[in-house]
């Protein structure tokens, strides 16, 4: 064979290869697209909606939204005046430390200073940790001010979902998206986001 | 009638390489006349590996993959299907065993330098079957969808959210919803029955290519091609079939009867083969208060644990895994053998044993202060088995390797 038919042998090679991988990415495209979340399982994870206005003050509710608790607290007049108390103890008490969406709005974390929405997935390993609203010395704290405990592993947040220092938690618990429409809130969906 | 058989038979022949097949890979296959039963374990493996598929292959009719019955229908196969329970307990037994042998499998290529030249492709390969199965094992698990295939899988499918930037879409990608919902449970069925399996018997079978290509080893570290008879066998070699095949046989027939008091009378191995919180059906709104992996990935747990980032604990893990496959150029010795190796190599295959053993407890049970310190002094003695392996099996005095076996 002649050097110019080597080389143009090569350049065909190149070029028939070159068109060859390009329909790689394609031909991967439904493979790695047929993962994610189906048009049902988006479904069965949209928003939910509850009426609020139901809850006594102090109460604290529990919804589940994409099968993971969500936790609603109705603060009492008390309760919102007291956060400050605990700001000492806290670990991360501005939400420095995750994506806070509503960070600054008001003390509750929420869109509504009333209500506190935030996950009810302990941020260490994943428990459900318990609402311990009570002013009053508790074992895992003598000057306890009314919060969550973690029963798992003893990790500890406040009325509002912040983490303590010292627990096994780093961060605080997470506020998904949600909005009030009057006294309906709709958690997984916030039209000002 | 002999006379017919003897046509048929070399009608196949001529159309299929029996024969040649036959001569090359058993009976003229030279294996080291001297092994001792660090050397079983390898066959033990494979014997395992068929009963998986087997049982596998049974357990998938009776099955469902969905949300709703995946649970159930693991209760059906106990109490509903003739003899479901002692197919799924040979399953869940034969999957912590398949762990054992091949630990010790493993465990016998360091102590005798099994990864030695030319021997690397078959300890890569080897590494690379131990992966696949770490992988298998772990969709396996999640399949029952109880409360640990549930939180287990959360745990793990966490790991990927370590990952900075694309940490948590690759989650939602994994699980394709917002939990761990059925739609994770069916794909983590076709990975488990389907691709992994290909993949498995893939490896095994280019394990057993390159190591017939390149000869077994021997506890001595002799190689036997030195010394060949007039038809260019080694002296030091018998014919695998029938002797290393018998010697298996009886091995076997130990390890079946350790696997028979298992599965008929200890199927849960103490709640480390299966969890006791694995009795319950997954709820994603309720966590077990003590979440423990199986024991085989425990040492590994551990190392997570030991490190408090998460991102760190990941890398740290992966890195115990991945490290097995560069022990062929961490080695430096002249020598391949524990038994002509020096004193350093024996104190460091000691305690990076110990180690191991250690950080496996460790994964198991909760974590205090003082169980904190001791999974990062392990982990530490474990990366400093390999990391100084250059240094120790360089700079020591080794003992002169026979020439003969």
């Amino acid at each position: 064979m002649q050097e110019k038919d080597k080389t143009r042998r090569k350049v065909l090679i190149g070029l028939t290869s070159a068109v060859g991988l390009s329909g790689i990415p394609f031909a991967a495209t439904p493979f790695i697209a047929a993962w994610n979340p189906s048009a049902k399982a988006k479904a069965a994870g949209a928003a939910v909606k509850l009426d609020v206005s139901k809850m006594q003050f102090g109460q604290q509710i529990q919804v589940a939204w994409r099968k993971q608790p969500v936790f609603i607290v109705r603060h009492t007049k008390e309760s919102l005046a007291s956060l400050d108390l605990s700001v000492p103890k806290l670990a991360d008490p501005n939400s420095d430390l995750i994506e806070e969406p509503y960070k600054g709005l008001n003390p509750s974390r929420s869109k509504n200073p009333e209500y506190s929405v935030f996950s009810g997935v302990c941020t260490h390993l994943g428990c459900a940790p318990k609402y311990f609203p009570e002013v009053e010395p508790k074992p895992w704290d003598a000057t306890w001010n009314g919060g969550f405990f973690c029963p798992c592993h003893g990790s500890m947040f406040d009325i509002v979902g912040r983490v303590f220092k010292g627990v096994p938690a780093s961060t605080n618990l997470l506020v998904p998206p949600h909005m009030f429409d009057g006294s309906i809130l709709t958690i997984g969906e916030d039209r000002e986001l | 009638m002999t006379e017919i058989a003897g046509k048929l038979f070399s009608w196949l022949n001529t159309r299929l390489p029996i024969v040649n097949t036959f001569e090359r890979h058993l009976s003229k296959h030279p294996v080291p006349s001297k092994v001792n039963f660090w050397y079983l374990f390898g066959a033990l493996a494979a014997v395992t590996l068929i009963i998986q598929i087997v049982t596998g292959i049974w357990l998938i009719m009776p099955y469902s993959n969905t949300e709703e019955q995946a649970f159930s229908s693991i209760e059906y196969i106990m109490r509903d299907v003739d003899y479901g329970w002692v197919i799924r307990y040979m399953h869940t037994t034969g999957a912590s065993l398949f762990f054992a042998v091949v630990y010790l499998h493993m465990f016998r290529g360091l102590l005798y330098g099994s990864y030695q030249k030319p021997k690397e492709l078959v300890w890569i390969f080897g590494c690379t079957i131990y992966l696949a199965m770490m992988a298998e094992g772990f969709l396996g698990y999640v399949l029952p969808y109880g409360q640990m295939s549930y939180w287990g899988a959360q745990v793990i499918i966490s790991l990927f959210g370590a990952i900075p930037y694309i940490g948590e879409s690759l989650e939602l990608w994994v699980r394709g919803d917002y939990y761990i919902s059925g739609i994770t449970v069916s794909r983590f069925f076709a990975l488990h029955v389907v691709a992994l399996p290909l993949v498995l018997i893939a490896l095994v079978f280019l394990h057993l290519v390159a190591l017939h290509e390149v000869g077994a080893g021997n506890p001595e570290g002799v190689d036997i091609e030195e010394f060949l008879d007039d038809d260019g066998v080694p002296l030091d070699s018998v014919p695998f079939f029938p002797y290393k095949v018998l010697n298996a046989l009886v091995a076997i027939g130990v390890f079946m009867t350790v696997f028979s008091i298992i599965m008929f009378f200890f199927p849960e191995g103490g709640g480390y083969f299966i969890e006791m919180a694995n009795f319950e059906e997954a709820n994603p709104l309720v966590t077990p208060d003590h979440i423990a992996p199986v024991w085989y990935y425990a040492p590994f747990y551990t190392m997570l644990r030991a490190i408090p980032d998460p991102l760190g604990g990941l890398i740290v893990m992966a890195a115990g895994v991945a490290i097995f496959f560069v022990v062929p150029w961490l080695d430096r010795s002249k020598v391949a053998s524990i038994r002509y190796k020096g004193i350093y190599s024996k104190i460091a295959i000691t305690l990076f044993g110990v180690s191991f053993l250690t950080l496996g407890y460790l994964g198991t049970v909760g974590v205090t202060e003082v169980r904190k310190i001791m999974s990062v002094v392990c982990t530490v003695i474990y990366f400093a088995y390999f990391l100084l392996m250059p240094i120790y099996t360089k700079y020591e005095t080794t003992k002169e390797v026979p020439d003969r076996l």
